[in-house]
């Protein structure tokens, strides 16, 4: 798929759980299709390939063997520690991302097996407050990464982020540093970790972990980058080239190993968890 | 003194400007050295009361006052036989960071800081203290090569950030970045970091993954810009002021949240009103930090460091 259709506006989100017969558009081909095939399909269309975002619950489905799942730090949650307020209060916040994207914080994590090799994996929510990284999400990842050291299973994280969580101030910041630690103690153990980004990837997640995998994969046409385009363009003032950031480009300037299409990756993954722990 | 002044800072400059006139004038009449002696009382409160109520962005903007020294300023006044390192070995010497071997209290050590630059044409060369990925690449490598002769590693932070740029975006800033956290994570000798002005965001990060983080009482250290945080939150970039406020950036704010060990005192009105009375301060606090750290086994140094990133993050627990 080409990364340009990735610029679409997708309003919404594929629901798991569509009733057979609701119709759906395309908004990259224009196909009007059944849901649930869309869905069926891992949401990606079945007439041009187009990846419709996909929830993070579908996302770890569609990569771990069924049924494999259990979840670690669940009950770590968010606290307030600036008392921080904009046009909203932080509190609120957590509420409305809470609600919309039915996840208790930015980033799920635990143990699954992938073609029956246990591994670590976290999988992080854009619907949750554009999966911004607060202390619960470092949190979360370490935990993940710590027990993954300790059992001497391969970690996965899959990022979709736009970076650190501005209403933790510093406390975010650090959140870069302390997963990295955990990521340097799985390296020096010789276990793989491997990266996949999805869109966006961004800031302080780009900036940390994403980019540190032994295997760097992204999903066709995401925005990765250290810098906001907007960022950019306001600093040098000028139009950004086109296809600037993308998954293609990365790989072209040598920053992924792969592009690979959401129906490939747990594949992908069961290959490179397997040739990796081969000993 | 003369040179940039920042806004809340002028009353003071203009009393003392106006007390030197006088001094030159006096000779020996009395009215006008008690005059002098009472503007002289009145200058010295003002400051006082002035500093003594700072808000969040008057400290952001003394954290970038154009006087304020940089790391070359504390190079030259802590360090003895400073040679400077180029190069990251791959694509360019970034001059937005600056490092190289010295002797501090008669011992090795590395040092590596952000430099900006005094006038257009320096911050031309320094690029505002902006970092492109050789920058840190090159501070990464100055780093290993302080690893492998037992050097320990002396950070000065001062940016306001990575520079966004499409070269810099193309040449993998943000793995640049990533790179640096990793390497200083675990590197085998001692590391303490210094924010002596602006810590700007993953950029600032970079040099910060230390055994101490110490920071100068009127500098910050933020996630985000207030200017940048203002455009997301208030979509409007003048809100700065309230972002200020909210981001809990200044250094009393980092120690509060246990993230900076130690807040260092400047002198009245500002380290770069008396830059030697600074530097003295930050040797002797160097002094003692490096030698604790010297005292350790690598081992714990490095067991200590994990734990001090572990730890960080407020969050609650579900059971
Ligand atoms: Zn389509």
């Amino acid at each position: 798929m080409a990364w340009w259709r990735r610029k679409r506006a997708v309003t919404g989100e594929v629901k798991k759980s569509v009733p057979k017969g609701v119709w759906s558009k395309c908004p990259s081909c224009g196909e009007i299709l059944v849901e649930s095939d869309i869905v069926d399909n891992r949401s990606v269309c079945p007439a041009c390939g187009y990846h419709h975002p996909l929830t993070a619950r579908d996302r770890l489905a569609s990569i771990i063997d069924k049924g494999s799942f259990v979840e670690l730090g669940m009950g770590v949650e968010p606290e307030d520690p600036l008392g921080f307020k904009d046009s909203k209060r932080y509190r609120d916040r957590i509420k409305q991302a809470k609600k919309k994207s039915g996840e208790s914080e930015a980033v799920i994590a635990g143990t699954a097996t992938i073609g029956g090799r246990p591994v670590g994996v976290g999988v992080m929510v854009f619907a949750y407050m554009g999966g911004s990284m607060g202390s619960v999400v470092g949190e979360r990842l370490t935990r993940m990464l710590e027990v993954s050291l300790e059992r001497r299973h391969p970690a996965i994280i899959c990022s979709a982020s736009g970076g650190a969580r501005m209403q933790e101030g510093i406390l975010s910041l650090m959140q870069m540093a302390k997963v990295t630690a955990a990521i340097s103690r799985l390296r020096e153990a010789g276990q793989p970790y491997i990266s996949v980004m999805h869109h966006p990837t961004t800031g302080g997640v780009a900036a940390s972990f994403s980019m540190l995998g032994d295997v760097n994969i992204a999903e066709p046409g995401a925005l990765i980058g250290f810098a906001g385009p907007r960022v950019i363009e306001q600093t040098i003032r000028q139009t950004l080239p086109e296809g600037f950031q993308r998954s293609e480009f990365l790989l072209e300037h040598g920053h992924v190993d792969m592009i690979v299409q959401r129906e490939a990756l747990r594949d992908r993954l069961d290959y490179l968890v397997r040739i990796l722990t081969h000993r | 003194m003369d040179g940039p002044t920042l806004e809340f800072e002028r009353p003071i400059l203009d009393l003392e400007r106006k007390i030197e006139e006088l001094k030159r004038a006096r000779g020996s009449d009395r009215k006008l050295i008690a005059e002098i002696d009472r503007l002289e009382a009145k200058a010295s409160s003002l400051l006082d009361q002035t500093f003594a109520k700072l808000t969040p962005w008057q400290q952001v903007q003394l954290s970038r006052h154009p006087a304020r020294p940089y790391t070359l300023d504390y190079v030259e006044r802590l360090t003895e036989e400073f040679v400077e390192l180029h190069g990251d070995r791959a694509f360019a010497d970034d001059e937005a960071i600056v490092g190289g071997l010295c002797y501090f209290d008669h011992q090795p050590l590395m040092v590596i800081g952000h430099q900006k630059g005094r006038n257009t044409k320096e911050n031309m060369r320094r690029n505002f203290g902006m970092p492109r990925p050789e920058g840190y690449r090159k501070a990464k490598r100055l780093m290993e090569l302080a690893e492998r002769f037992n050097v320990p590693v002396l950070t000065f932070i001062d940016t306001p950030g990575a520079y966004p740029g499409i070269g810099a975006e193309e040449r993998g800033q943000a793995e640049a970045i990533a790179k640096n956290l990793e390497v200083m994570i675990r590197l085998e000798v001692p590391i303490i970091a210094v924010v002596i002005g602006e810590g700007g965001s993953g950029g600032a990060l970079a040099l910060g993954v230390a055994d101490r983080i110490l920071m100068l009482q009127y500098s910050v250290y933020s996630v985000i810009s207030p200017e940048g945080c203002a455009s997301i939150l208030w979509k409007d970039g003048s809100k700065a002021e309230d972002a200020a406020r909210v981001l809990n950036l200044r250094a009393q704010d980092i120690k509060r949240l246990e993230i900076a060990d130690e807040v260092i005192e400047e002198p009245r009105g500002g380290a770069h009103r008396d830059v030697d009375v600074m530097a003295r301060r930050l040797q002797s606090a160097l002094a003692r930090h490096l030698s604790a750290l010297r005292a350790l086994d690598t081992e714990v140094l490095l067991a200590q460091r994990y734990e001090k990133f572990r730890r960080m993050g407020v969050w609650s627990e579900r059971t």
